[in-house]
C-alpha cells in the first residue's frame, strides 16, 4: 500500500493550518506530567521548534523516521532529552513530550476530516512512536555519559596524596578498591614521589572495606614500583577481616612492611628517615 | 649504519657516574656494560651510579642490564645504585615481572650518592 504524495500533503496541510491550536494543546498536555519543573515558556519554545521541524519533514512526503528529511527533528529531540537527562527528569517525563503530540492530534482529528483517512494517521502515528523511542535512546545515552563523568570525578576526588612529614607521603584510601582505582592511585603516588622527592610513602587502607586478589596484586605492584624508584612504601590500616581474607586467599606480602595503623607507619617512616621523636619538656 | 652510542662515564671521588640520556639500543647497553667493567677495574671505584632519569622506555633486556651491571660491579667490590627511575618505567618493569636483584635504587642522584657514602662507611668500619 502506498500513500500518495497528494494525500499525505493533506495531513501536513491540516497540521500546518491548525498549528497554533495544536501546539498550544500539545504544550498544555506535555506540561502536565512535568508539574511545573520546567517553565511553560521554555517548553513552548522547545515544542514550537520541534513542531516546525516535523512539519518541514512531513512536507518532503517522507515517512521514514531515519531519513534525512527528519534529521533536524532527531537533532532537536537528542538535544531535548540530553537536557532533560542532565536536569534529572525521568525517561517517561522526557518521552511524554513526543507522545502528547499524538494525543493533541487525535483530539484535533475528532473535529476534522482528512483525505488520507486512517492510513495517513497511522503512518504519522508510527513516525511519532519512532521519535519517542529515539528520545528514550538518547536519554539513556546522556545518562550514561553523566554517570561516566561522575565516576571519573569521583576517582580524582577520592585519591589524594598528602604530605605527612618532610619526605613522607601518604595515600588514605576510602571506599571500594577496584583495579581502575588502584591503577590511578599507583600512578598518582609514583608521580608525587618524583615531584616531591619523598623517600617514604604510606598507603593507608583503613577506609577500604574489601580487598580481592587483583587489588592486592595492584597494591603489591605499587610497592614494588616505588621500591624500583628508590622509595620505601608501607601499607597500613589493614582491617581484621581484610587481614583474614588476605591470608585466606594466600596472598604473599613478602618483605613489604605492613603496620596496624597510620601512626605506626608514620613512626616507622620517620625512624627510617632518621628523625627522632622526643617527648617535649613543657615545664620550662 | 650509525656507530654504537657510547655513554660517558664520569668519575667523582671514588664513584663512577653513567648518565643515560638517550633511548638505549641493545648494543649500546652491551657497550656500557663493557666500559663500566673496565673503568671500575681501572679506577678501583667503590660505587656506580646509573642515572636513568631521561629514559622513558625500557624493555626486559635493559631491565636485566641493571642486574648484570650490579653483579659485575660486585665482583670488584663496588655497589650499584640506579637513580631517577620514572614512574612509567617502574610500572613497566614490575609488569614485566623483573626484579633488580641486589641493585639499590634512589629517587635522585643526591640520595644515590648518600646511599653509596653510607655503604662506604660500613666498609671502612669493617
Amino acid at each position: 500500500m502506498t500513500i500518495g504524495t497528494g494525500r499525505s500533503d493533506n495531513l501536513a496541510e491540516l497540521l500546518r493550518a491548525s498549528g497554533e491550536v495544536l501546539t498550544r494543546r500539545w504544550v498544555e498536555l506535555a506540561a502536565e506530567p512535568l508539574r511545573g519543573r520546567l517553565s511553560v515558556a521554555e517548553l513552548e519554545r522547545e515544542l514550537a521548534d520541534l513542531y516546525a521541524a516535523i512539519l518541514a519533514g512531513l512536507d518532503t512526503g517522507d515517512r521514514d523516521p531515519n531519513s534525512d528529511a527528519f534529521a533536524e527533528v532527531r537533532a532537536l529531540l537528542s538535544e531535548m532529552s540530553r537536557r532533560r537527562a542532565r536536569a534529572g527528569f525521568t525517561p517517561s517525563e522526557t518521552a511524554v513530550g513526543v507522545f502528547t503530540l499524538k494525543r493533541a492530534m487525535f483530539e484535533l482529528l475528532d473535529q476534522a476530516e482528512i483525505a488520507g483517512g486512517l492510513a495517513e494517521v497511522v503512518a504519522f502515528s508510527l513516525l511519532l512512536d519512532a521519535f519517542g523511542l529515539w528520545t528514550f535512546e538518547t536519554f539513556a545515552k546522556a545518562r550514561e555519559e553523566v554517570i561516566d563523568e561522575q565516576a571519573e570525578q569521583l576517582l580524582e576526588l577520592t585519591t589524594p596524596v598528602v604530605k605527612l612529614w618532610d619526605g613522607v607521603l601518604a595515600v588514605p584510601l576510602v571506599g571500594t578498591l577496584d583495579s581502575a582505582r588502584t591503577q590511578v592511585v599507583m600512578e598518582k603516588l609514583l608521580e608525587s614521589l618524583v615531584t616531591t622527592g619523598a623517600a617514604h610513602a604510606i598507603i593507608d587502607i583503613t577506609g577500604v572495606l574489601a580487598v580481592d586478589t587483583q587489588v592486592a596484586q595492584h597494591l603489591l605492584k605499587t610497592v614494588m614500583a616505588a621500591r624500583l624508584m628508590g622509595a620505601e612504601c608501607t601499607i597500613s590500616g589493614i582491617r581484621p577481616h581484610i587481614a583474614q581474607t588476605i591470608v585466606g586467599l594466600g596472598i604473599e606480602f613478602g618483605d613489604i612492611t605492613t603496620k596496624a595503623s597510620l601512626a605506626d607507619a608514620l613512626r616507622h617512616a620517620l625512624r627510617r628517615a632518621g628523625v627522632d621523636l622526643v617527648a617535649g619538656d613543657r615545664r620550662g | 649504519m650509525s656507530g654504537v652510542e657510547r655513554i660517558p662515564i664520569l668519575k667523582i671521588g671514588d664513584v663512577l657516574l653513567a648518565s643515560i640520556q638517550v633511548d638505549l639500543q641493545d648494543r649500546d647497553v652491551l657497550a656500557l656494560q663493557e666500559d663500566l667493567a673496565e673503568k671500575i677495574s681501572a679506577t678501583g671505584a667503590h660505587g656506580v651510579v646509573l642515572d636513568i632519569s631521561a629514559v622513558d622506555i625500557v624493555d626486559s633486556f635493559i631491565g636485566r642490564m641493571f642486574a648484570t651491571i650490579a653483579a659485575t660491579s660486585r665482583l670488584f667490590d663496588a655497589h650499584t645504585v640506579v637513580v631517577g627511575m620514572r614512574p612509567a618505567v617502574a610500572i613497566t618493569l614490575v609488569e614485566l615481572g623483573l626484579t633488580l636483584g641486589e641493585v639499590r635504587t634512589a629517587l635522585d642522584l643526591e640520595k644515590g650518592l648518600a646511599i653509596l657514602a653510607g655503604l662506604a662507611g660500613d666498609r671502612a668500619a669493617r
